[in-house]
């Protein structure tokens, strides 16, 4: 089901960094990664995220579940490669019609499973970890976001646990007033996306009368906002940040000089 | 079509965009469980997939049709894939870069009209546009090793094609659907039902 | 400070052609407590809305002039706060306090006076959690509250208090009445709308009626007003204060039981419950907030599976189906032997048109087109929306929405109607056209079951009455940790207000 309570203790060394400095760095770990399609730097990488983890407060089950489906893209990756590798060469372990599974095929396949999680994990990780409002804050204290948007959205997502409870009043409403799909796999369709139509108007609505609200509470006033929860983006942040790039750099490197690396492009 | 002379965004508009990406960002999630569960159905082209993939992209066209200003396709977008984030995700933060990526795209179509039509063409181009921003994403990104001619073309070609047809006209005909309701009385987009 | 001056003001919202307000000339003196009065409909919401400056110019037309100290409301939104009808999408932020420094964020106060402000505020009101209480889990009072603490906590020189204590249960009404007098200090002009004015005279040194047709039909001290006036107020739909409703005690002994409930619950949100329900009788369930009566409302009414115990409906409302529970019947069969009413109108509402609100439940029945508008056309008259058949069930007014919304049910003629708070946000002349509609019903042999606050409506009409209490701990868990470092908290944590006695 959809979460929105925090998963990690929120006194974890890391899990109190700042959260811009939090996403930084996972952007700044994760897209250099994306640059390499062999198998060391990801596996350097992963070992580390796996490392760090305590100190997010996170434990190992909680990401689990959050990153099992994962296994399912990485049958994809290995389906599709055994059917649609572009490089074939090396060693041919099995050979069935299109169906040529080679060893070159099998590297690919691994560099590509553990770049999926090595790339996801950081972001995964570090929104475990994050308040929407402290994100919200700490982008428009320390990443100069407008205030505006970055409220504006803020309040908007508060609105998403009731979106939940509104889709089972809706259900509930339609039958209450007999209408119903009945076994009708067609039928059940279509209710099910004029429950989601329905369930998309009252959002907007809702919406509505809620810039109404931040109106009359002076939200567009023209004075210039104050803040009344501090973020501080401190030495640890930018440390955060700094050790993020330099970690993933080393990972490459790592991979670089054992001859392994294999860039995306080229 | 002048009404929307003004380019500097009110609270309305702040808030419902951003509503939409949250209604969406629940989609989004709901979606990524379908796309699993289907994985199997498309396993003897896995290109094929891509036609699911206009979805994604809906709220940056859905976006610009009804906010009307600039920023707005963008704007839906990343928010969306944020909120898809912090919903957790299995992809993580790479989201919010895929996300920015594929509203610039419809914010692209939305600017080459100076944000001054939103008909059926320009949703069709910015629904286009937001799904060449995916496809050339992940041609690099994530279909690099796979053989050009049978998949990594055919899945970008399909990308483009889902987004025109779902996240352009779809994201159309939504707009024209929530404007016969009543709730985007306060924006152009509602207001052009009264004169029909 | 906080003086408003109307002349000749109207608005007309985009749409209708019917002005929701007109002619009214009014003047509000600095300090001044008003309670606006008028049959529902009459436009008091859309005045208020008026006043916050919050009709945009694009939403509808106006008419005559509106002025706060001499200007005109768009310009002076930073010293008048506004509590909406429904507190729920006044709410912005995700925890408790950082809602109450959002206004004062936005008026860019201090950073170092924010929170003695928000906790000062929240105290006020009697707020009874620690502010980081997450606004999700707060019940309908306790939303009303903060959003009264996160109005007030502006300061504002305006104060506009648009039926703060509907949806409350009395004692909750009682301390939210008593946080307004206590925040409402002689620098505070203060203009409420409340339909049950005898609850709302303490707190108000005039009396302003509006008239249906436009302007106003009565002012001045709340004495004078009902001494001289009061007959014709009355009949107009005023509650004045000391008139009694006439009762519609049923005729006829109980019939037989339609359903029986057996240890019926859904744990956290109700405990197990035991009741019948008897065709030609009314049971009204009471309790405070967050007792679980709208849970218990959507159980009988057949939507929600029941968590624990068992409904048994009986052949003389189920027919075939008695072997079956209601939550299993087919959709088609429910909508004919039970109606619900919901205690949110609008989650009710599947059509575009009022009409065709009202008509979807007899058409979907099998009822002749004939028929449909016979009853559709009867019960717009009698509840007073025939005016209203072409809009948008949206746009309706508070106690438009609430009367459509029992319409809908009503319109099929169930068995059994089950209505969750049928009777808030009227005036007393919709009130009795209502409660004559549920009598009719009952004399006819039909159950009703009613949750409601409204102890006139008891008197009027239960035959019996059930009332759940509040179950100890239902998800009311301690003030929560912080979700958040407590870099994010300046100032040292107060402990949190103590709940105030008979509450919870
Ligand atoms: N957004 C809207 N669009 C169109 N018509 C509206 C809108 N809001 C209110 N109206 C109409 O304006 C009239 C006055 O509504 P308003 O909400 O001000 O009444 P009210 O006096 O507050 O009634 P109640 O006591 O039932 O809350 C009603 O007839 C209503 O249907
Ligand atoms: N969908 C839901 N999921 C979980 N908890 C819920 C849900 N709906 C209500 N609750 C909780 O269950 C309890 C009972 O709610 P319910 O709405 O039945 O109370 P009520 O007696 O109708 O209160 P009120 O007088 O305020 O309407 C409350 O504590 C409420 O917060
Ligand atoms: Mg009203
Ligand atoms: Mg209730």
């Amino acid at each position: 089901m959809i979460g929105l309570e925090p998963v990690a203790r929120p006194d974890a060394p890391l899990a109190r960094r700042n959260p811009v400095a939090k996403l930084a760095a996972a952007l700044l770990f994760a897209v250099p990664l994306l640059a390499t399609l062999d198998p060391v730097a990801p596996a350097i990488a992963i070992t580390i995220e796996l490392a760090v983890l305590p100190l997010f407060g996170v434990r190992y089950r909680v990401l689990f579940r959050r990153v099992w489906p994962l296994l399912a893209a990485a049958v994809g990756v290995l389906v599709t490669l055994v059917l649609f590798a572009a490089d074939r060469s090396g060693r041919v372990l099995l050979d069935a019609g299109p169906v040529v599974v080679t060893s070159t095929v099998l590297l690919t396949a691994l560099g590509l499973v553990l770049r999926l999680f090595a790339v996801a994990l950081p972001g995964v990780i570090v929104f475990a970890t994050t308040d929407p409002t402290d994100l919200a804050d700490a982008l428009v204290q320390n990443a100069r976001a407008p205030a505006r948007f970055a409220i504006g959205a803020l309040a908007a997502f508060r609105l998403l646990p009731l979106l939940g409870q509104e889709w089972q009043m809706i259900v509930m409403a339609r039958r209450a007033r007999a209408v119903e799909a009945g076994r009708n796999p067609v039928a059940k369709l279509r209710l099910f996306v004029s429950t989601a139509f329905t369930l998309l108007v009252g959002a907007i609505r809702r919406g509505t009368r809620l810039a109404v609200a931040m109106d009359a509470r002076g939200f567009d006033a023209g004075v210039p906002r104050t803040v009344a929860r501090r973020q501080h983006f401190g030495a640890a942040d930018w440390l955060l940040v700094v050790a993020a790039t330099v970690v993933a750099s080393a990972a490459l490197g790592v991979s670089v000089a054992l001859g392994t690396f294999r860039p995306l492009v080229g | 079509m002048s009404q929307s002379t003004t380019t500097r965004w009110r609270t309305v508009d702040i808030v419902v965009a951003a509503v939409i990406a949250v209604g969406f960002g629940v989609i989004f999630w709901a979606w990524g469980l379908l796309w699993r569960a289907v994985d199997p159905t498309f396993a003897f082209f896995p290109a094929s997939q891509a036609v699911m993939y206009g979805v994604w992209l809906v709220p940056a066209v859905l976006g610009g049709l009804i906010i009307r200003k600039p920023g707005a396709a963008l704007f839906c977008e990343a928010v969306a894939a944020t909120v898809s984030a912090l919903l957790g995700s299995e992809w993580g933060a790479i989201t919010i870069v895929q996300g920015l990526i594929q509203g610039l795209g419809a914010e692209a179509a939305f600017a080459a009209f100076r944000y001054r039509s939103f008909r059926l063409p320009t949703a069709l181009l910015a629904g286009a546009l937001t799904g060449l921003g995916a496809a050339l994403f992940d041609f690099f990104a994530w279909n690099a090793a796979y053989e050009l001619g049978t998949y990594r073309i055919p899945y970008a070609l399909l990308t483009v094609l889902s987004a025109t047809v779902v996240a352009g006209a779809g994201g159309y005909a939504l707009t024209r659907a929530l404007a016969g309701t009543g709730v985007l009385d306060r924006f152009p987009a509602g207001r052009e039902r009264n004169l029909v | 400070m906080g003086e408003v001056r109307l002349r000749g003001f109207g608005w007309r919202h985009a749409g209708r052609r019917a002005w929701a307000v007109r002619g009214v000339d009014l003047r509000v003196r600095h300090g001044e407590r008003v309670l606006l009065l008028g049959p529902s409909g009459a436009g008091k919401s859309t005045l208020l809305a008026a006043l916050a400056g919050l009709l945009p110019e694009d939403s509808g037309e106006r008419e005559g002039s509106i002025e706060i100290d001499g200007r005109p409301p768009a310009q002076t939104r930073e010293r008048v706060g506004i509590v909406f009808q429904d507190p729920q999408s006044q709410l912005v932020m995700a925890r408790s306090g950082d809602d109450v420094a959002f206004g004062l964020e936005n008026q860019g106060v201090p950073a170092g006076e924010i929170w003695p402000r928000v906790d000062e505020a929240l105290h006020r009101v009697g707020f009874p959690y620690h502010r980081h209480r997450p606004t999700a889990a707060l019940s309908g009072g306790e939303q009303q509250r903060l959003a009264l603490a996160g109005v007030l906590a502006l300061r504002p020189d305006l104060l506009l208090l648009d039926e703060p204590t509907a949806n409350l249960d009395p004692a909750g009404a009682d301390l939210v009445r008593a946080a307004i007098s206590r925040a409402v200090d002689d620098d505070t002009t203060l203009i409420l709308v409340e339909h049950r004015v005898a609850d709302a005279l303490p707190l108000v040194d005039r009396v302003v009626v509006l008239d249906a047709g436009g302007g106003v039909r009565v002012d001045g001290p709340p004495d004078a007003v009902f001494t001289d006036h009061g007959d014709a107020l009355a009949a107009d739909g005023v509650w004045v204060p000391g008139r009694q409703v006439p009762a519609r005690r049923a005729g006829n002994p109980p019939g037989e039981v339609l359903l029986t409930a057996d240890r019926l619950g859904q744990p956290p949100r109700l405990a197990a419950t035991d009741l019948a329900v008897r065709a030609g009788a009314a049971l009204a369930v009471l309790g405070p907030n967050g007792a679980g009566k709208s849970t218990l409302a959507l159980l009988l009414g057949g939507l929600l599976k029941p968590g624990t115990g068992r409904l048994v409906a009986d052949a003389g409302l189920a027919g075939a189906d008695a072997r079956t529970p209601p939550h299993r019947w087919r959709a088609p069969a429910l909508a004919r032997r039970i109606g619900s009413v919901f205690q949110n109108p609008e989650h009710q509402f599947v059509t575009g048109t009022v009409f065709d609100e009202l008509a979807l439940g007899p058409r979907r029945t099998g009822a002749s087109e004939a028929a449909v508008r016979r009853r559709v056309d009867e019960l717009l008259q009698r509840l007073r929306l025939d005016r209203l058949a072409g809009a948008n069930p949206y746009t309706l007014s508070g106690g438009e929405a609430r009367r459509l919304s029992v319409a809908t049910a009503l319109a099929t003629a169930p068995r059994l109607l089950v209505c969750d708070e049928p009777t808030f946000g009227q005036d007393r002349r919709t009130w009795r056209e209502l409660v004559d509609l549920f009598a009719e019903l009952r004399d006819a042999g039909h159950a009703l079951v009613a949750v409601t606050h409204d102890a006139e409506f008891v008197a009027a009409l239960a035959d019996r009455t059930l009332t759940l209490a509040r179950p100890p701990d239902t998800g009311v868990a301690p003030p929560v940790a912080p979700t958040a470092p407590s870099v994010t908290a300046p100032s040292p944590e107060p402990p949190p207000p103590a709940t105030p006695a008979g509450y919870r």
